[in-house]
């Protein structure tokens, strides 16, 4: 889904024609949002990454090293009239050399069809999981936890349909149901006439006294997968033979989040705590694609599973610190272990795991600023990871979710 | 089957019973709006209130809870004008409740009934968090609060039209006590007028105005950014040339700038309750004006 630099070129001047219009009548319809996003990282390890045991796609990486811009994001939304919202986001990015603009989000919801159910259509974050949802831009750590970079390629997101109920109790609960292209990393193949992959998610909450919040929830995917290739984009292409699966997959997880601030007022001190569980099980097929007519092939029985820790502390008004653990093992067997094996699926005997620090500084709600440190022994060669970063947010911009 | 039809008849009673007893439900976003629709509404409604004195109205968190109490109400209380652009809208999209919707009848915004003070001519974010629809802390005018309930009061007769005669005699008795109230606190407050007084944030300003009290100056160098030594120093310079009567806060903000503006000054710093529960004995909106006097007299003679 890239399009050209002069048609992004082409759109954001139009959007900043619409936005001087916007301002001139007073106006704020739609809501144009941009999130600046920019980074140095050093590593100490040149070498090429993988997660063992994991076959990586979608955005999952270890990003570029020195200077370079992160995830640069344009949205645009608005209620559409009483009945539809909208909303469009871009991501700008340097791919290879080339500025590309993806379309992350295209999605329309209902306002108002009333007891407690929306619709949303097009393209979305998928509502599994607790981070899934949240912009990169809203998460408390730079980069994504281990297993979201080896199941879902950082983040999962389809084109397609979804249904949520919230239940008119006493306690929070949510219901929703995806049913989705299955096009898109770690689907493959849009299989089942484009409607390939699937979704169930349960969330429960509610609050301890004045001063704590909690929300629990459960989560199911499903997809027929045909073709789904990886290696993504972040290998240099050298790669003669492309591992490719084609199956059954199911994805379970759980997630919780817990929140905590003195009385519940959140702007001088507040503390976080938030863990995630995925179990991924496979059944299909692996095929090494070299180009010929009788490529190597191996049966693939796959059990993936990890979790993450983490806890963000404010400390004090702007500032922030915050811890991470993660975590990853798998069981990967097949007829022929040395076509999973250069397929990426071998664990090598090593289980990943990485340890995070984090410290950032908020002049305003608007802007903040990030060190962060991680000890990576996601593969067998520990890496120290440094990264500096800026997060900027300019014009009119929503409040996050819980 | 017959055991089914009489499940279903059970059921169905259960349902028109509680029709008939339901109470309108409302979600108040701010405590002041909680008990004016307290006062005015009675036993016929039932209240929650979304936030309490110790928590800034600015900055809520959409929790779990607050979705769940949304998806229920049938009346949203809220100030409006931008106070609750944080939270609200994202509490509003997904509690799925169309009846509390923006222009829906179960959508009451306390500042669009009253005219702004703080209309910017121009919205720039280097200015701070500033609100295009001008200060939302409306309450604290006596004044603009009668408005406020006058259209609230109908708000519930439109929502409630068979309780309409309760409705009408609870907003009278109110506006009988809360006129006799104003004369007794316009009486007592003379001495603040033309009183100089440095704040925490812009939420005073509407008091002020009443008061006819003058800013002095405010801990925030911009509206919603927390203070710093350097703004601190220049206040002091300020204060040298010009003094000023107190330093207000209220419970949710940290009392630490304004104490050490207290020290670097002399002026003494007070804490005002800024809604109802801000402060003991601090039950209703009557008591919030009677204690916000009587601190501000305390330290302004």
């Amino acid at each position: 889904m890239y399009f050209h630099i002069s048609i992004a070129t082409a759109l954001l001047l139009a959007l900043c024609s619409s936005a001087v219009v916007a301002a001139e009548g007073g106006g704020f319809n739609p809501a144009i949002s941009l999130i600046l996003d920019g980074r140095f990282t050093s590593y100490d390890n040149g070498t090429d990454y993988e997660l063992p045991g994991f076959m990586l796609g979608g955005e999952a990486g270890r990003g570029e090293e020195g200077f370079h811009l992160g995830h640069n994001e344009l949205a645009i939304s608005a209620n559409v009239d009483d009945m539809f919202y909208g909303k469009l986001t871009a991501v700008v990015a340097d791919h290879e050399g080339d500025t590309e603009v993806e379309l992350e989000e295209a999605f329309i919801e209902t306002l108002a069809l009333g007891h407690g159910l929306a619709v949303k259509g097009g393209r979305f974050f998928s509502g599994i999981g607790y981070l899934n949802q949240q912009h990169p831009h809203a998460w408390d750590f730079s980069d994504a936890p281990l297993i979201y970079r080896g199941l879902f390629g950082d983040q999962l997101r389809d084109d397609g349909l979804q249904i949520s109920w919230v239940a008119p109790t006493e306690h929070y609960l949510k219901l929703g149901g995806e049913i989705t292209r299955g096009e898109r990393f770690p689907a493959g193949g849009a299989s089942r006439d484009g409607k390939g992959a699937g979704s169930l998610f349960v969330k429960m909450g509610g609050d301890i006294g004045e001063s704590q919040a909690w929300q629990i929830g459960l989560s199911h995917w499903q997809a027929d997968i045909e073709d789904r290739t990886s290696g993504g984009h972040h290998h240099d292409g050298a790669a003669a033979e492309i591992p490719t699966y084609s199956g059954d997959s199911q994805v379970s997880g759980i997630d919780f989040v817990w929140k905590w601030a003195p009385d519940g007022n959140a702007s001088e001190r507040n503390l976080k705590l938030q863990a995630e569980y995925f179990i991924r099980d496979e059944e299909g097929t692996v095929v090494m694609d070299d180009g010929s007519d009788t490529p190597e092939t191996s049966t693939y029985n796959g059990k993936q599973k990890g979790w993450y820790l983490q806890t963000v502390y404010q400390f004090m008004p702007r500032w922030r610190v915050g811890l991470r653990y993660d975590r990853l093992e798998s069981d990967n067997r097949g007829s022929d272990e040395e076509v999973l094996s250069e397929a990426g699926l071998d664990d090598e005997g090593h289980t990943p795991e990485r340890l995070t620090l984090m410290s950032d500084y908020a002049h305003s709600e608007y802007s903040r600023l990030r060190l962060q440190f991680a000890k990576d022994e996601s593969y067998e060669d520990a890496d120290n990871i440094l990264t500096l970063q800026y997060l900027m947010s300019l014009g009119p911009h929503g409040a996050h979710r819980f | 089957m017959n055991r089914t039809y009489y499940l279903v008849l059970f059921l169905l009673g259960m349902g028109l019973t509680q029709v008939s007893v339901a109470k309108l439900n409302i979600f108040a976003c701010e405590p002041e709006w909680a008990s004016l629709a307290k006062t005015l509404g009675g036993d016929q409604v039932t209240i929650t209130a979304a936030t309490t004195a110790h928590q800034d109205p600015h900055r809520i968190e959409p929790r779990p809870s607050l979705i769940a109490k949304v998806r229920r109400a049938d009346l949203l209380v809220c100030s409006g004008a931008e106070l609750e652009v944080g939270w609200l809208p994202m509490l509003q999209r997904q509690a799925g409740n169309r009846k509390v919707l923006p222009g829906q009848v179960g959508y009451f915004e306390a500042a669009e009934q009253v005219e702004r003070l703080g209309i910017p001519k121009q919205v720039d974010r280097s200015m701070g968090d500033i609100h295009a629809s001008g200060n939302p802390h409306v309450h604290l005018d006596p004044n603009r609060l009668l408005t406020i309930a006058s259209a609230l009061s109908e708000r519930l007769k439109t929502l409630d039209p068979s309780n309409a005669a309760h409705y009408r005699s609870r907003f009278d008795d109110f506006t009988s006590r809360w006129r006799q109230a104003l004369k007794r606190w316009q009486r007592i407050a003379k001495p603040l007028k033309g009183a100089r007084v440095v704040v925490h944030h812009q939420d005073w300003d509407y008091l002020f105005d009443w008061l006819q009290i003058v800013k002095a100056g405010s801990l925030e160098p911009k509206p919603g950014l927390p203070t710093s030594a350097g703004h601190l120093v220049k206040l002091r310079q300020a204060l040298i040339q010009e003094p000023a009567g107190a330093i207000v806060y209220t419970h949710y903000q940290s009392p630490k700038a304004a104490n050490r503006l207290s020290q670097l000054t002399g002026i003494a710093a007070l804490e005002l309750p800024y809604t109802v529960g801000g402060g003991e004995g601090v039950t209703d909106l009557f008591s919030l004006y009677d204690e916000t006097l009587k601190r501000l007299l305390k330290v302004i003679p």
